[in-house]
């Protein structure tokens, strides 16, 4: 991004050392790779979960693994796993307190949807109470997929309109 | 360090007992959501300072409603819920329900697929503990065992993969026996595996096991005695640590546990760090089931030859048209597997203590054929880690507040199996 | 068929308690009267040459459209005699109600909560019988065979 260094020019300071871009792209590119995740983690998906954060799959290198459990200090909330009706009131809280901007990621299938569990219990898919950006398939996804997620989530962020006042 | 210098410092400290400093009773709740929660559950504890006095535990937040799920779809299709009862260790899970289907068959599958599910069961065993350790590890602080025992689980993922092409939920068994053999080169790729989860066994025991940090935080922590331990129906690795020898394995010997030599490790306290060692032996004698078996394992079919029961091979469902009527007679909706009409338990041992499946048959109307029923009518897990979380309020009271960590991540925790 | 040491003991202490028995699959199986289950679960206990010392498990089972309608399963084991047992006790009540556990096993506490969650069987004498799994405010008891599978009850968003 940035050229290699021309000597410096006294008439002409700036020369070579500023470049111009739109600020929503340099926002959007600070964004996209300082996500603070808040994992909840409710059931399978989380061993798949563990094993992306891990180091054979090191979801670090997206920037993207650095768990805060605060949901205040947190962009992006990962529903890892089924969402009962007795914890949809505590998804939605979670998410009513992390700050702008914030995303939400649908991590496998019962939280896309349901998964197998059409039942009395289960709510089926988390989009139901708050809005979801990225629905990652799978029952569990597999790492890939799930790096594949973020990394479309990392480009949708970069796309997107930058809210910041 | 001069011992004279240290001796003010004890001054420092307070005492709850002197009246200027008593507090208030504080009620504090963990979870649901809590970093050091892997899982959604709820503890209300009541502090006095930093000692917990009493506490309250709600759980039921993943129930996603188990049974009533396997009474809606056919003996084979329950079996993909089995896999999300405990997720860490899924096989042991499809053995223990496809086991108690067979008692209720009354079929036996041939040896060669004793073996293979005897294999499958000790690599999730040795997954199971990884997982346990590590994250019980982690909640103290030390990531580097986690990031070590995670690496040790993908080789064991990675066979399984190899097996049935899932890494998690693996829906790897059926009811008479196993959908395919052993893929080729499986128990070289097996041998390997071993040697790198007992590396990694011991540099985490070295990391681990005489580490002052870690002793200091787990030794005499979460104790649970064996006459306690009983009443509250504990099995497993947390009942071991309190120094009782029951297994599943030896006491009610399923599969080919008995043709094998193991041996059950035994804890003297029933505290963390009991449990913690319990845990680290039982994986190496994993390991030694698996090369015995590996070595001991006979030529032969997979699964019973029983046309009633298995799915023909796929070549012949796509080759003849024996074949594909077999096929469909099993996977078409209203015909499936039928199961005499009765009730049988089966328990197995799986990584957290005796997991049974009580499993009944009983016709349902419309569709019931010769007193045969094609759909469970009721399907009961016993979980073992149910057991461990209602007693957890017993093992943290008296303790400090940091104690409460180790002690639900060594008891393991299994959302899915707890909840349902 | 040959009466187990354990049905012979109850059948001598309580002479009205066993109504069937039988050992399907090898599993050995007692039907009681409903009335007498704390008793007989104490003699198991505590009898030295039965010594069950493990409830493992209580379950329940709606067997609609059948009589009696429910069936409330214990399962015992004893560790120093490597034997199970397993206990069904049968109700044609709506809202069958049995003496409970817990005297015994700490462990029951739980599990019959969770009995009476999902199939709404009472236990007598229990500490705290309160839903379990399920949440305050839920009707009805999901595992009963005439709960609908997909009715659900959701605290927020669109209802059924």
């Amino acid at each position: 991004m940035i050229p290699s260094r021309s000597p410096f020019d006294p008439q002409n300071p700036l020369e070579g050392r500023v470049i111009t871009t739109p600020f929503d792209k340099v926002l959007g590119w600070a964004r996209k790779y300082s996500l603070f995740v808040y994992p909840f983690v409710t059931a399978c998906c989380g061993m798949e979960y563990m094993s992306v954060s891990s180091a054979h799959y090191d979801l670090d290198r997206f920037g993207a693994a650095f768990p805060r459990f605060s949901p205040r200090q947190s962009d992006v909330l990962w529903v890892v796993g089924t969402v009962s009706h007795k914890l949809a009131p505590l998804v939605r809280r979670v998410y009513d307190q992390m700050t702008d901007p914030k995303w939400v990621i649908a991590f496998g299938a019962c939280a896309s949807c349901g998964g197998p569990y059409d039942n009395y219990a289960t709510m089926q898919g988390i989009d139901t109470v708050l809005p979801v950006d990225i629905y990652i398939a799978g029952c569990p996804p597999r790492p890939e997929a799930v790096l594949d997620g973020v990394v479309k989530l990392q480009k949708m962020i970069q796309e997107s309109k930058q809210v910041w006042k | 360090m001069d011992t004279k210098t240290a001796s003010p410092e004890k001054e420092f400290f307070f005492t709850a007992t002197e009246p200027e400093f008593r507090t208030q009773e504080m009620l504090l709740n963990m979870g649901p959501s809590h970093p050091a929660m892997h899982g959604i559950v709820k503890i209300a504890v009541k502090l006095q300072g930093e000692l917990v006095v009493d506490a309250d535990i709600e759980i039921g937040y993943l129930h996603r409603a188990f049974e009533k799920s396997c009474e809606a779809c056919t003996w084979n299709q329950a079996i993909i819920y089995t896999d999300r009862l405990n997720y860490v260790s899924p096989i042991i899970n499809n053995v223990g329900y496809c086991m108690a289907v067979e008692k209720l068959l009354g079929v036996e599958i041939p040896p060669r697929g004793q073996y293979i599910r005897t294999l499958l069961c000790e690599v999730s065993r040795v997954a199971d503990h990884l997982t346990c350790v590590a994250a019980a590890a982690m909640e103290l602080g030390a990531m580097t065992v986690f990031l070590y025992m995670m690496k040790g689980r993908e080789y064991l993922y990675e066979l399984l993969e190899d097996f049935c092409g899932a890494r998690v939920t693996t829906t790897a068994v059926r009811v008479g026996g196993q959908p395919a053999d052993l893929p080729e080169g499986w128990t070289e790729k097996l041998t390997r595996a071993i040697k790198e989860v007992r590396v990694i066994l011991k540099e985490c025991h070295a990391l681990l096991t005489c580490n002052r940090i870690f002793y200091d935080r787990v030794r005499g922590t979460g104790v649970m005695k064996a006459d306690d331990a009983m009443n509250w129906g504990f099995t497993g690795p947390c009942l071991r640590a309190a120094g009782v020898d029951y297994d599943v394995r030896k006491y009610f010997p399923y599969l080919v546990y008995d043709q094998v030599d193991w041996a059950i490790p035994v804890g003297t306290q029933g505290d963390n760090y009991d449990r913690y060692l319990v845990r680290m032996e039982e994986m190496e004698q994993s390991c030694r089931i698996l090369e015995q078996c590996a070595k001991k394992i006979p030529n032969g079919p997979h699964s019973v030859q029983d046309k009633r029961i298995m799915l023909p091979d796929k070549k012949d469902t796509y080759g003849n048209i024996e074949g594909l009527m077999n096929h469909f007679k099993l996977i078409m909706h209203g015909h499936g597997i039928r199961v005499p009409v009765g009730e049988a338990y089966q328990a197995v041992e799986a990584g957290n203590g005796e997991l049974g499946f009580y499993v009944v048959s009983y016709p349902i109307e419309g569709e019931e054929k010769d007193g045969c029923a094609s759909r469970p009518w009721k399907a009961r897990c016993r979980p073992p880690c149910f057991h461990f979380v209602a007693a957890l309020p017993d093992m943290i009271k008296g303790d400090m507040v940091a104690d409460v960590i180790p002690t639900f991540g060594s008891i393991n925790m299994i959302g899915g199996e707890l909840d349902r | 068929m040959e009466k187990s040491l354990a049905h012979r003991k109850i059948e001598e202490k309580f002479p009205q308690a066993v109504l069937d028995s039988h050992a399907q699959h090898g599993d050995e199986t007692l039907i009681l009267r409903k009335e007498a289950i704390l008793d007989v679960a104490r003699l198991l206990k505590e009898d030295s040459e039965l010594q069950f010392n493990f409830l493992m498990d209580i379950t329940a089972v709606d067997y609609l459209g059948r009589q009696p309608r429910f069936e409330i399963v214990y399962h015992f084991m004893s560790l120093p005699f490597n034997r199970r047992l397993r206990i069904k006790l049968q109700s044609d009540d709506l809202y069958p109600t049995v003496k409970s556990l817990t005297p015994l096993w700490k462990t029951a506490n739980w599990l019959e909560r969770e009995c009476f969650d999902l199939y709404g069987i009472r236990f007598e004498g229990h500490p705290n019988l309160t839903r379990i799994m399920l949440y305050e405010g839920f009707e009805g008891h999901p595992l009963r065979k005439d709960y609908p599978k997909t009715k659900r009850q959701p605290l927020i968003g669109p209802q059924n």
